[in-house]
């Protein structure tokens, strides 16, 4: 057993016991963060807070909501909205930050593949990223779910008939998933467990993998330039901070993640209390209702581009496209051939590949919204051929080009 | 070092504020956990008296609890902690022993209440005759209107057994 | 200033992608019907200044007593709610507050030609009558006639400041639409029930007069307790000027109510859906001072840690 000392201070006795004097030097005084960054390197923190504030509103509406049929969507909009004190704004926060978390989740994404932050061993922070992106995208859908509204009920039958998996027609896996014939009182239970309890675990623990994926190849920068990051420490600890290429996570790096949440927090309040029906469909304050489907349906505005691959396509071959463009973003590390880790601007070709992607992907939400006729259908076809044309020439362009 | 002053205090100042920030969150929490409107507005009932007959037990279900109420016959004592209304007298209390708070039994033939849980007594003033329970049978608050009773609102009559400490 | 160049290009494709699934996706999903202010200019204006007193003898000539209770001229309606509506599939309306709430060209064009003012002619053809019947005067000028009754409506009216939401709405609307978050049925308001039993008898009698009026229109008509954030202010008062010009061929009738009347309603409604509007309101402006005051010291703070950086 380790010698213990009597401690003058509570810190001193924790210390002794968690050793938190080394945690705090190692997770934040001396994690080093390159300085060349800009506001969009805060968006790791901004979405891990927007996580937090999902999980604690959450708690909030779990302590009233009922998973049942007949009292879901009551007390979902009788209960929480009427009666319990701050239950409207439990609510309203719930559902704008799972909206407004997939924009950040896309500007994250996004800011990745233009810098380049996917490669020469940053590999895992990517596919852990898209494991997150994934795991976030189920919890989002089974969430939908719970006021059983008709955008509720609707979505779910949709989207589990996705898993009959076309001419395959693996009528009896849908049925297994819902436990019944049509979403029903299993399914309900069942998709409110996997939003409160399996899929939050999942994504705690792939958070922590993401953050772990961090600590080897460290933070890319705005030039992609490799720096040594002991040598850079040590100037920064000898007192030459101007110098040093490094800042410290606490509380260099941190203060700047404030500035950027705080403006972040702006902007998402605003929408809370003023803004709040792009993230609160109306149709789904209409009650569930198995014998009429609402005019329009459509998805959440973040699963409108791979709806829309699936769309223009008869059956079986929009379920392939509308699979591949599920598992497509994983691949990036592997499909990009260039040894360049800088920024798009710099590499020729690939900066117009990311324009056109960027483009394409909101062409194809937009397109995923609109009814499918006429003129909306076509641009949809061109879009969805042109994300597949994308991906296919990306290794080409990307094999001969010049090291920067 | 005057630039590190500045730093730490802007870092107070900040962390301060974001702190305030997480007292705001807490209030609403506190208001999110409190009972509901429907809870309290529930929180009333209202007992008619007038057909009960001496020596047989009501019992009302007020906030959840059962509520006793024994019209008293005239050989049994007269208490302070009787509910008078017009010529009648009842015993009004928590039909929750005192000890515990499992439910005493009333019997009839013998005039007093029998916890089974761990054989307390109560007589028909819902004192305490035997123990463990170490206090009598609670009086909820009540108010008398003509021959109805409103459980869960304190009438005068309630208020000045409140004052004399009857209420246990 | 180069943060702020990669700011404008964020701030620009997100608002783009927003401006494309919302307001373009909803303005080519969604017919748009603008209010006509509760002008009714389909219907004629009334020709002749009714008189009330005439107006009290000529609306019992008329037979309205037969079918309508007049409460504020202690006139109780003739049958009760759920007879009404086996005979006429629905109660129809007492007229007590009915010169406040609707407009004078829609009472009078209803007394005429009820299916006409109510705009539901293609409910009642091949035959098929409206259960009001039109006015065909009592032997006088049938426009004076008309606007007596007019004046007599209004005559015995409640202003329209002393008429609550809550009774606009059962007047206007709640014949046929419950608003359970407001334990509001067809038939009134429901009361609390000591006993299961009683409470079972009022279910009811509610469903029995569901069933008479699901056959009248066809289908039940919705309990509107979330339709504020359902459908939204702009669609329920558009629906209620003109039903029509939003859902060609619905059976649910022209309301006919006044601009101030329709405003009651839609409170109500929002009382209903949107309980804590106010609410929202303030607490937003407190938290939005606060995260200003967040931001600026956040930046103060940036600012003196990163001073000792560049």
């Amino acid at each position: 057993m380790a010698q213990f000392e009597k401690a003058n201070s509570l810190h001193e006795w924790l210390d002794q016991r968690l050793a938190i004097d080394t945690l705090e030097r190692v997770l934040a005084k001396e994690y080093w963060i390159p300085k060349n960054i800009n506001f969009l390197w805060a968006m790791g923190m901004v979405l891990a807070f927007t996580f937090g504030i999902l999980l604690v509103s959450g708690i909030f509406l779990l302590m009233y909501y009922q998973p049942n049929v007949n009292l879901a969507f009551d007390s979902v909009n009788y209960t929480i909205m009427r009666e319990v004190e701050f239950g409207w704004l439990w609510r309203h926060v719930h559902a704008v930050a799972a909206s407004v978390v997939f924009l950040i989740i896309y500007i994250h994404m996004f800011t990745g593949i233009y810098y380049g932050s996917y490669k020469k061993g940053r590999e895992m922070i990517w596919i852990s990223g898209m494991l997150l992106f994934v795991t976030f995208s189920a919890e989002a859908f089974s969430g939908y779910m719970l006021p059983w509204g008709q955008m509720s009920y609707w979505a779910g039958m949709v989207i589990t008939n996705l898993f009959s998996i076309g001419s395959l027609e693996l009528n009896g896996l849908v049925e297994w998933i819902r436990g019944d014939y049509v979403p029903g009182q299993a399914f309900l239970d069942r998709f409110f467990m996997l939003h409160v309890l399996l899929l939050p675990l999942a994504i705690l623990g792939l958070i922590g993998l993401h953050f772990g994926a961090l600590r080897i190849p460290h933070v890319n920068n705005q030039d992609g330039e490799e720096i040594d990051f002991e040598a850079e420490a040590a100037k920064y600890k000898a007192g030459n901070k101007k110098e040093a290429k490094v800042i410290a996570f606490k509380p260099d790096f941190l203060s700047k993640d404030m500035f950027v949440l705080s403006v972040f927090l702006i902007f998402f309040f605003y929408l809370v209390f003023w803004h709040y029906s792009f993230a609160m469909d109306p149709i789904n304050f209409d009650p569930a209702d198995p014998m009429k489907t609402p005019p329009h349906i459509y998805p959440e505005w973040y699963f409108l581009w791979s709806y829309e691959i699936l769309r223009p396509f008869p059956k079986d071959p929009g379920l392939v496209a509308f699979g591949i463009a599920q598992v497509i973003f994983f691949l990036i590390p592997f499909l990009d051939r260039s040894p360049n880790v800088a920024p798009a601007s710099r590499r020729g070709k690939f900066n117009i590949w990311f324009w056109v992607m960027l483009v394409d992907v909101i062409v194809l939400t937009v397109m995923g919204k609109l009814p499918p006729e006429g003129i909306f259908s076509t641009i949809g076809l061109v879009a969805t051929v042109v994300f597949f044309a994308l991906w296919i020439s990306l290794p080409f362009i990307t094999k001969n080009e010049k090291a920067v | 070092m005057a630039e590190n002053s500045r730093r730490d205090f802007m870092g107070k100042v900040f962390g301060g504020w974001a702190a305030l920030g997480g007292l705001g969150v807490l209030y609403a929490a506190k208001k999110t956990w409190d009972p509901l409107p429907s809870v309290k507005a529930a929180g009333f009932t209202t007992v008619d008296l007038s057909a009960a007959e001496p020596n047989v037990l009501n019992v009302e279900k007020w906030r959840g609890k059962p509520i006793f109420i024994l019209k008293k016959t005239p050989d049994m004592e007269k208490s302070d902690r009787d509910v008078v209304v017009g010529k009648d007298r009842f015993l009004v209390a928590i039909g929750l022993c005192t000890h515990l708070g499992c439910i005493p039994a009333y019997r009839p033939d013998k005039k007093d209440f029998l916890c089974a849980c761990h054989g307390g007594m109560f007589d028909t003033s819902g004192d305490n005759i035997k123990p463990p329970p170490p206090s009598p049978l609670v009086i909820p608050p009540f108010k008398v209107e003509g021959t109805k009773l409103v459980l869960g609102e304190e009438g005068p009559e309630y208020k000045k057994m409140k004052e004399a400490g009857l209420i246990a | 200033m180069k943060e702020l160049k990669i700011l404008a290009v964020v701030v620009f494709f997100t608002l783009l992608t927003y401006w494309g699934v919302e307001p373009y996706a909803h303005s080519v999903m969604h017919k748009h019907v603008e209010s006509k202010d509760f002008k009714y200019e389909d219907l004629k204006p009334l020709k002749k200044r009714g008189d009330a007193k005439r107006g009290a003898e000529t609306f019992v000539n008329a037979g309205c007593t037969g079918c309508h209770g007049v409460q504020a001229a202690n006139m109780p309606a003739p049958m009760d709610p759920i007879s009404a509506a086996a005979s006429f599939g629905v109660n129809p309306p007492d007229l007590s507050n009915a010169g406040a709430l609707y407009d004078e060209k829609f009472l009078a064009a209803l007394i005429k030609n009820p299916a006409h003012a109510l705009k539901v002619e293609h409910k009642f053809t091949e035959g098929k009558q409206h259960p009001m019947p039109g006015f065909y005067g009592v032997g006088g000028d049938i426009e004076q006639e008309v606007a007596d009754i007019v004046a007599y409506l209004k005559s015995i009216s409640k202003n329209i400041e002393e008429i609550t939401p809550k009774m606009a709405f059962e007047d206007a609307c709640g014949r046929c639409h419950a608003v359970h978050y407001e334990k509001w049925t067809q038939i009134g308001e429901k009361p609390k029930f000591k006993h299961k039993k009683d409470e079972l008898l009022f279910d009811a009698k509610v469903l029995d007069y569901q069933d008479y009026l699901t056959k009248y229109m066809g289908k039940l008509p919705p309990d509107l307790s979330m339709y504020i954030r359902s459908r939204g202010e702009h669609y329920i008062s558009t629906f209620m000027e003109d039903p029509q010009a939003l859902l060609p061929g619905t059976s649910m009738p022209r309301v006919g109510v006044n601009e101030e009347a329709a405003e009651k309603v839609i409170e109500y409604l929002q009382d209903s859906g949107d309980l804590k509007r106010d609410e929202r309101d303030s607490v937003g402006v407190i938290v939005m001072f606060y995260l200003f005051v967040f931001a600026f010291l956040a930046y103060l703070w940036k600012q003196s840690i990163w001073k000792e950086l560049h």
